[in-house]
């Protein structure tokens, strides 16, 4: 499969203190793939996806090569200006954040800010817009996106606010998606339903995807590639499946152990109930 | 089990945002019916949004509901907690704005000893507290600002018992951790429940912490109770929601 | 609080700011040991005369000498407005912790009657009250107050509610802490900072009101000395000895401006950003016309 991505030896450095946040990551992501990054807070991950972006803070440095493969051109995202960045950023490459609440304008209407999206960036008119918003919802499995379209922000649950973040994502038909712990806010039955939605995703649009979280359940229902973060180093890197079965890394053995304790009493409490009823 | 905690017909609304006139209310809980019993650990699980929080504060007296009552052990919440000062506490979501970022962990954890009286031996008693927690003595003279998210949480812990309580309010206390950090504090709010003795209430959104921890568990959704399981009976839920939930679970498997 | 006065200090402005009130406000209080005159003195052969050593501001239209009478003089501008503001903030705080904490009914009659007397301009409420009691500084003072009081229970409500909506304010009812409690170590400490940038920025305001007043002959009455009412016997002379402005001016001027960088510092101090002394300005006009990025990061 034709690589979309290579990241080669990124090190992101504060430039107050000289103190190295990111050492030395290398990655990349293949067309049609998904690439998962977990690490707990502080780890980096969202600190990788930030600098690849060109979205850091003035007083962080990013060095390394991140060779970005789209159709037309090869691009090192590191040493694009701000103009080329803004044209990729949203539509070569989307973005979806943690806290969906806070990404939309609370005095607009959901419709009305995903047909602005669309407008500025793919050149449409407003109607033909609002057309598009209402079909990505659609795609989502969101019944009635008629009614969906025109609610505020407020009156939509957290789960629902992720899934227009996404199909407004979608819908630009990137090449790559960066998906920083969308899960993590929501509740199981939202959380089951954008991860089912991100699968689709894969499925239908062939979307690569980088997949940023600390929950590994739901990382390696969707990861093929797994990239695990420690500190600001890469601890672990390779197949995903290898991985889980595998792990080489003390550190990454820690983060499964840790996560199967969580489980195990759900699971034996669901086993228990089979067996009386 | 003698009944700590008795609620009947709990109604609590809100003006509805932007609504000045008209008394437009969005109602958040619309007649809740519960119990605790003594010493057990309930876990009330719904979306966010579905009023769980609102349901928290109620039952601390930080706000009073519309209708329906309250009940600790026959008496109103915030008589109650006069009559029994530090016998209820709370460890909250928010670690970063749970202590006074002005104050170190100790002078934190100090605070329902003055409330309470129980000023004497105070350093030793805090250096229990915090043994008890497992956070290293250093931690005593730090800032909230200087500990990680697992330290901080792990110092609301320890403010959160120093009284000897009878009942916690847990709300959402680990979301906020990673996950690596949530299964170890688990462990010793387990661990302190059954050495202390304290009931809890572990409001939560995540079925699996909840099932960890907990030996009854509720289901809110739109303002009402659906479901109430012992957590051995899991699968054998008969409300839609509550069914709905339990199967939207990712399972992790190696 | 340590970050809050390692800022401080750093701010070298701020510290050359404070020196100099404390400068200002310990000759002020010193002022009968440090003044080389009686400032009632007259001498009218000495009139008009120009900075000496025996004068170091020179003389006035009486002969009074213009230094011991700024000395003298900032004892009543000074003193009297930072006490004029501590009764205000006092007030303002009382009140303002009571509606913010209890809310409910006590809140909204607080209000109200804060609605009622903010309806009323300031500057005209004052006249109307020093015209009603008369003049002098006592009524000045009371007539700033009345004017000033509900302006500030509204800003330290608005601050209280804000902190009462903190975890560590409720951890703290439901843990059985006494109002007085929570009062004391959670919103007064949490809210001084702000407090005080309210109450340097109000100083400042004061001064040049009580010297307006005193300048409109409404205030303190001669032979008393006070800035502004120097400024207003300057004003009497300005065509013949437009000097004798300049010395209670520039007191007036300084001190205000004083209070209000203090204030500003004050407010700096408390909020930390991070990237303080890293400029983010990389972009130089041209660059910003040609939309190139100088380069951070190369």
């Amino acid at each position: 499969m034709r690589v979309l991505l290579d990241v080669k030896n990124l090190s992101v450095t504060d430039l107050r203190d000289q103190d190295e946040i990111i050492h030395d990551v290398s990655f990349s992501v293949a067309e049609n793939s998904c690439l998962g990054i977990v690490g707990e807070s502080g780890s980096g991950k969202s600190m990788i996806t930030r600098a690849l972006l060109g979205i850091t803070n003035p007083w962080l440095k990013s060095q390394g090569a991140a060779v970005f493969k789209s159709q037309d051109s090869e691009r090192d995202l590191l040493q694009e200006d701000e103009n080329t960045m803004r044209k990729i950023r949203g539509k070569q490459i989307a973005m979806i954040l943690q806290d969906a609440m806070s990404a939309f304008d609370p005095i607009a209407k959901i419709g009305d800010q995903m047909a602005e999206t669309f407008v500025e960036n793919k050149n449409l008119t407003r109607k033909q817009s609002l057309t598009l918003a209402k079909e990505a919802l659609g795609l989502m499995n969101i019944h009635d996106p008629e009614q969906v379209v025109k609610k505020y922000p407020h009156q939509l649950s957290g789960g629902m606010l992720q899934r227009c973040m996404i199909a407004t994502a979608l819908a630009m038909e990137p090449d790559l998606i960066i998906a920083d712990e969308p899960t993590t806010a929501l509740d199981s039955i939202n959380q089951g339903q954008v991860v089912e939605e991100f699968k689709m995703i894969r499925q239908k649009m062939g979307t690569a995807l980088i997949f940023i979280s600390h929950d590994l359940g739901v990382v390696k229902h969707l990861s093929d590639r797994l990239l695990v973060m420690k500190d600001g180093a890469a601890v672990e890197y390779g197949d995903a499946g290898d991985i889980f079965r595998n792990p080489q890394h003390a550190y990454t053995k820690y983060l499964i152990d840790t996560r199967l304790e969580l489980t195990e009493s759900f699971k034996k409490a669901m086993r228990k109930g089979d067996h009386n009823g | 089990m003698a009944k700590l905690i008795e609620i009947k017909d709990l109604e609590k609304s809100y003006l509805k945002v932007g609504v000045n006139f008209g008394g437009s209310r969005a109602k958040i809980l619309n007649g809740v019916n519960m119990t605790i019993e003594a010493g057990a650990c309930v876990g009330l699980i719904g979306e966010s949004g579905s009023g769980k929080s609102t349901l928290a504060r109620l039952i601390m007296g930080l706000e009073k509901p519309n209708k329906g009552s309250i009940l600790f052990e026959g008496l109103p919440a915030n008589q109650w907690i006069k009559n029994n000062k530090g016998k209820m506490s709370v460890v909250f979501q928010d670690y970063t704005a749970s202590v006074n970022p002005r104050y170190t962990a100790a002078e934190a954890i100090a605070e329902p000893l003055y409330a309470s009286g129980a000023v004497k031996d105070l350093d030793r008693h805090i250096e229990r507290l915090l043994a008890k927690v497992g956070l290293e003595q250093a931690v005593k003279n730090r800032y909230p600002h200087e500990l990680s998210g697992g330290q901080l949480q792990r110092v609301c812990i320890a403010r959160a018992i120093a009284t000897n309580p009878r009942f916690i309010v847990l709300d959402e206390a680990i979301s906020s951790l990673d996950v690596s950090v949530q299964s170890q504090i688990l462990k010793l709010l387990h661990q302190l429940r059954v050495e202390m003795n304290i009931t809890y209430l572990f409001v939560a959104h995540d079925l699996q912490a909840v099932s960890h921890l907990c030996n009854k568990i509720l289901f809110l959704y739109q303002g009402k109770i659906v479901e109430e399981l012992q957590s051995g009976e899991l699968a054998m839920a008969k409300n839609q929601y509550a069914r709905d939930l339990l199967a939207s679970v990712i399972p992790f498997e190696v | 609080m340590a970050g809050f006065w390692n800022r401080f200090r750093k701010d070298r402005l701020a510290m050359g700011v404070s020196f100099f009130l404390l400068l200002v406000i310990g000759l002020a209080v010193l002022a009968p040991l440090v003044a080389p005159y009686d400032p009632t003195v007259q001498n009218i052969i000495d009139k008009f005369q120009g900075p000496s050593l025996a004068h170091l501001f020179g003389t006035d239209q009486l002969g009074r000498d213009v230094y011991s009478r700024i000395l003298y003089g900032g004892r009543v501008t000074i003193l009297v407005s930072v006490l004029t503001m501590i009764v205000t903030i006092l007030i303002g705080t009382v009140l303002g912790v009571i509606a913010g904490y209890f809310r409910g009914t006590v809140d909204d009659v607080i209000m109200r009657i804060c609605d009622i007397m903010l309806s009323f301009p300031s500057e005209v409420l004052i006249l109307a009250i020093v015209g009603i009691l008369g003049t002098g500084i006592t009524n000045i003072v009371l007539a700033t107050v009345i004017a000033k009081w509900a302006w500030y229970v509204r800003m330290i409500r608005s601050i209280v509610i804000a902190f009462m909506d903190s975890n560590y304010i409720r951890f703290a009812k439901v843990a059985g802490c006494s109002t007085w409690h929570i009062v004391r170590k959670h919103l007064l400490v949490g809210a001084i900072g702000e407090i005080a940038v309210l109450a340097t920025l109000d100083t400042a305001a004061i001064i040049l009101n009580i010297s307006a007043l005193s300048f409109l002959g409404l205030g303190v009455q001669p032979p008393t000395a006070e800035w502004g009412m120097m400024l207003n016997e300057a004003k009497n002379v300005m065509t013949t000895n437009p000097g004798q402005m300049l010395a209670p001016g520039m007191a007036i001027f300084l001190v205000v401006a004083a209070f209000n960088f203090l204030g500003d510092s004050i407010q700096e101090a408390l909020n930390p950003k991070i990237n303080k002394g890293f400029s983010t300005k990389r972009y130089s006009l041209l660059d910003s016309l040609f939309a190139r990025k100088k380069a951070v990061t190369q």
